[in-house]
C-alpha cells in the first residue's frame, strides 16, 4: 500500500498525540515512585522529577512501622480470596441453569436478575437490611451482601449457552447428571471466561472501599481502602492547617514522602499482577460488547 | 362451556409440563436454590424496605413496620429544604460535565489507536491508558488530595515556581467539578476505549478498500466507513451514560468533598448517605433514594426507548 505524503504527516502527529497519552497516564505514577524515595526537603522544593533526589528510604520505614496497613492487607487478602469463591460459587450456581433451554423457568430467572441491574433498592435499605440480619461490623457483612453481580452472572451464562448442546446429550447418553456434566464438560470448556470473571469480582474486592467504610467500624476487620484512607486523610488533615506558615513545617515536609509510600505500597500488588490481568478485561468487555 | 374446558385443559396443560420440567430439571432447580435465594435476601428484601419512604421512620428501635405511615411528607421535607436544588443540579452539572468532556474522549482516543500501523506500539498505548483504571478510587483521591496540596503537593510547588501563589483548590468550590471530571477521565478513558477499539476491529476492511479505490482520504474513511460503523456502540453506551446521568460515582465525591465546597460538590448520593447512614435519618434518606432510582430508571428507559425508535440500537 502507497503511503502518500499527507498519511506520513498524520502518522507522527498521532503518534506524538499517543505519545502525550501515555505520558499523562505514567507521569503521576512516576512521580509518586520518585518522590516517595526522595527526601521529604527535596520534594517540596520542587527538586523531584521522575528520579529520586536525596534517595531516602525513611518514609517507606516510617510506613512500615504502622501495623495498621499491615492488618489492612492481611484483611484485604481475606476478603478477595473468601469473597471470589463465595462470588464463583453462586455465580455458576445461577448462570449454568439459566443457560439451560430446556430449563421451564428460565426466562422467568432472567427477568428475575436483570430486573436488580435497572433498579436497586438504594444506599439506606441495603444498609437496613444488613442491619436487619445482624451483619453489621462482621466479616459475613462484606462478603455475602456483595456476593453477586448480576453483570458478571450474564457474562457466564453467555459462555455456557456458546457451548454446543451435543456434549450435553452425550455426557447425558453416558449417564452423567447435570451437575456431573456441568463440573466435568461445561467448567472446563469455559475456564476463559470464568478466570475473566473471577478477576472481575477479585479486582472489585481489593479496590472495594465505600460499604466496607459503611459497615465496618472495628479496625481488625477493615480492608486496606478503608485503612488507606484513615492514613491519608490524618497525615493529610495535620498537614493542612494554612498555607502561610508552612516554611517553617519541616515536619510536614516528610509527611508528604509517607503519603506517597503508602501508595505506593497500596499499589504495587495491582500494578505487578496488570499486565498478565488486562487482556482477560478487554476480552469481557468485547464479550459484553457483542452481547450488547 | 366450550371456553371453561379449554381454559381448564390450558391449566391442567400447564401443571403437567411444570410437574414435568421440575421432575426432569431436578438438579438445576436445586442448583438455582441458593443464588435465587441470594438475589431475594440481598436484592429484593431491601426493596421491600423502600416502604421506609413513606413512614416517619427515625426510632431504630421502633423499626419500619413499627413505625407511622406519613404518606409523603418524607419527599415533602426533601423538596422544601436548601439541599433540593442543590444535590440535584450538583448531579447534573457533575453527570454533565462528565458527558461532555469524558463522552468523546474514548471515541477520540480509539480513533487515533486504530490509525496506528505498528501493532506492538498499538497494544502498548492501549495497556498503558486503562492501567488507571485498576488503581483503586481512594488512592486516586489519596493522589489528587497530595498532589493538590498547598504547601506540600506538586502542582503549588509547580506554581510557585512560576511566580503564582499558592492555593488551596480542594477547599475552594469553583474547582470542584473541574477537578472531579479530569480525574474521573485520568482513571477511565482509557478502559471505556476498549469497548470502541473492539467495535473498531469488527468493522470489514473491504469497507476501507472499497472507500479508498473510490478516491476517498484518511478523512472521508473516518466520516463514511469508521464513524457509521462504530455508531450503534456510541448510541448503546449514549444511553448508558445517560441512564447513569443520576448516579454520580459517590464513592469519589465522599472522599473528596468538604463542607466548604459541598455547595458544588454535594449530590443525591452523597447527601444520602449523610442523612441516611450518619446521621440516622431513614425515612428521608430512603425517600430521596428512591426518588433518584426511581429518576434514573425512567432516564435510562426513555433514552432506550429513543434509541430504538431512531436508531434500532437498543438495551432491551
Amino acid at each position: 500500500m502507497i503511503r502518500t505524503k499527507g498519511e506520513k504527516v498524520f502518522g507522527v502527529i498521532n503518534s506524538v498525540i499517543l505519545l502525550l497519552v501515555i505520558a499523562a497516564v505514567l507521569f503521576p505514577l512516576l512521580y509518586i515512585l520518585a518522590a516517595s524515595f526522595s527526601s521529604g526537603e527535596a520534594v517540596v522544593q520542587g527538586k523531584v522529577g521522575l528520579w529520586p533526589v536525596d534517595f531516602s528510604v525513611d518514609a517507606y520505614k516510617k510506613v512500615f512501622a504502622d501495623s495498621s496497613i499491615w492488618i489492612g492487607y492481611a484483611n484485604t487478602i481475606f476478603y478477595t480470596i473468601f469473597g471470589t469463591l463465595i462470588s464463583m460459587a453462586l455465580s455458576l450456581c445461577g448462570a449454568y441453569p439459566l443457560s439451560r433451554k430446556r430449563l421451564g423457568a428460565r426466562r422467568f430467572f432472567s427477568v428475575f436478575i436483570s430486573i436488580t441491574m435497572w433498579f436497586s433498592a438504594g444506599m439506606v435499605p441495603i444498609y437496613l437490611n444488613i442491619k436487619g440480619l445482624g451483619m453489621l461490623d462482621s466479616r459475613a457483612g462484606i462478603l455475602l451482601p456483595f456476593a453477586i453481580n448480576t453483570f458478571n452472572v450474564l457474562l457466564l451464562k453467555t459462555a455456557f449457552e456458546s457451548v454446543p448442546d451435543s456434549l450435553e446429550d452425550a455426557a447425558a447418553i453416558d449417564g452423567a447428571n447435570d451437575i456431573e456434566s456441568l463440573i466435568r464438560i461445561y467448567i472446563p470448556l469455559v475456564v476463559p471466561t470464568m478466570l475473566t470473571v473471577w478477576l472481575f469480582y477479585a479486582v472489585e474486592r481489593w479496590n472495594g472501599y465505600l460499604w466496607s467504610m459503611i459497615l465496618l467500624k472495628d479496625t481488625n476487620k477493615q480492608p486496606l481502602q478503608v485503612v488507606l484512607t484513615s492514613l491519608i486523610t490524618q497525615i493529610g488533615a495535620s498537614q493542612q492547617e494554612s498555607i502561610t506558615d508552612m516554611y517553617d513545617a519541616t515536619t510536614n515536609f516528610s509527611k508528604q514522602t509517607v503519603i506517597y509510600a503508602t501508595i505506593v505500597i497500596s499499589v504495587l500488588p495491582m500494578l505487578v499482577v496488570y499486565p498478565f490481568i488486562q487482556k482477560y478485561f478487554v476480552k469481557s468487555v468485547m464479550v459484553g460488547a457483542v452481547k450488547g | 362451556m366450550k371456553e371453561e374446558t379449554k381454559c381448564n385443559d390450558s391449566r391442567r396443560n400447564r401443571m403437567y409440563r411444570i410437574k414435568k420440567d421440575l421432575a426432569k430439571n431436578r438438579l438445576l432447580y436445586l442448583l438455582l436454590v441458593p443464588f435465587i435465594l441470594w438475589y431475594i435476601i440481598f436484592a429484593y428484601k431491601p426493596m421491600w424496605g423502600l416502604i421506609a419512604a413513606f413512614k416517619d421512620y427515625n426510632n431504630p428501635w421502633v423499626g419500619i413496620t413499627g413505625s407511622a405511615w406519613c404518606g409523603f411528607d418524607n419527599f415533602m421535607t426533601f423538596f422544601k429544604s436548601p439541599y433540593f436544588f442543590r444535590t440535584i443540579k450538583n448531579s447534573f452539572v457533575i453527570s454533565l460535565a462528565g458527558l461532555v468532556f469524558g463522552f468523546p474522549i474514548p471515541i477520540i482516543l480509539a480513533l487515533l489507536l486504530n490509525e496506528v500501523r505498528c501493532t506492538a506500539y498499538k497494544k502498548f498505548v492501549q495497556t498503558m491508558s486503562f492501567l488507571p483504571h485498576f488503581i483503586s478510587t481512594v488512592v486516586v483521591c489519596g493522589m489528587v488530595t497530595a498532589f493538590l496540596s498547598p504547601s506540600t503537593g506538586i502542582v503549588n510547588i509547580i506554581l510557585k515556581h512560576f511566580g503564582f501563589e499558592a492555593k488551596y483548590f480542594l477547599i475552594d468550590k469553583n474547582y470542584f467539578v473541574p477537578i472531579y471530571t479530569l480525574m474521573g477521565i485520568w482513571q477511565n478513558a482509557g478502559f471505556n476505549a476498549v469497548i470502541y477499539i473492539s467495535a473498531l476491529s469488527s468493522i470489514d476492511t473491504e469497507l476501507y478498500e472499497a472507500c479508498m479505490l473510490d478516491g476517498g482520504g484518511k478523512w472521508r474513511q473516518i466520516t463514511t466507513v469508521t464513524l457509521p460503523g462504530i455508531l450503534p456502540t456510541i448510541v448503546l453506551m449514549l444511553i448508558m451514560a445517560v441512564g447513569g446521568l443520576m448516579n454520580v460515582g459517590q464513592e469519589a465525591i465522599l472522599l473528596l468533598y468538604q463542607p466548604s465546597t459541598y455547595e458544588t460538590a454535594d449530590v443525591i448520593s452523597t447527601y444520602v448517605y449523610r442523612t441516611g447512614i450518619v446521621s440516622g435519618q431513614y425515612g428521608i434518606a430512603t425517600a430521596v433514594g428512591l426518588l433518584n432510582s426511581a429518576v434514573a430508571l425512567i432516564l435510562v428507559s426513555a433514552a432506550n426507548y429513543i434509541s430504538k425508535k431512531t436508531t434500532e440500537t437498543a438495551l432491551w
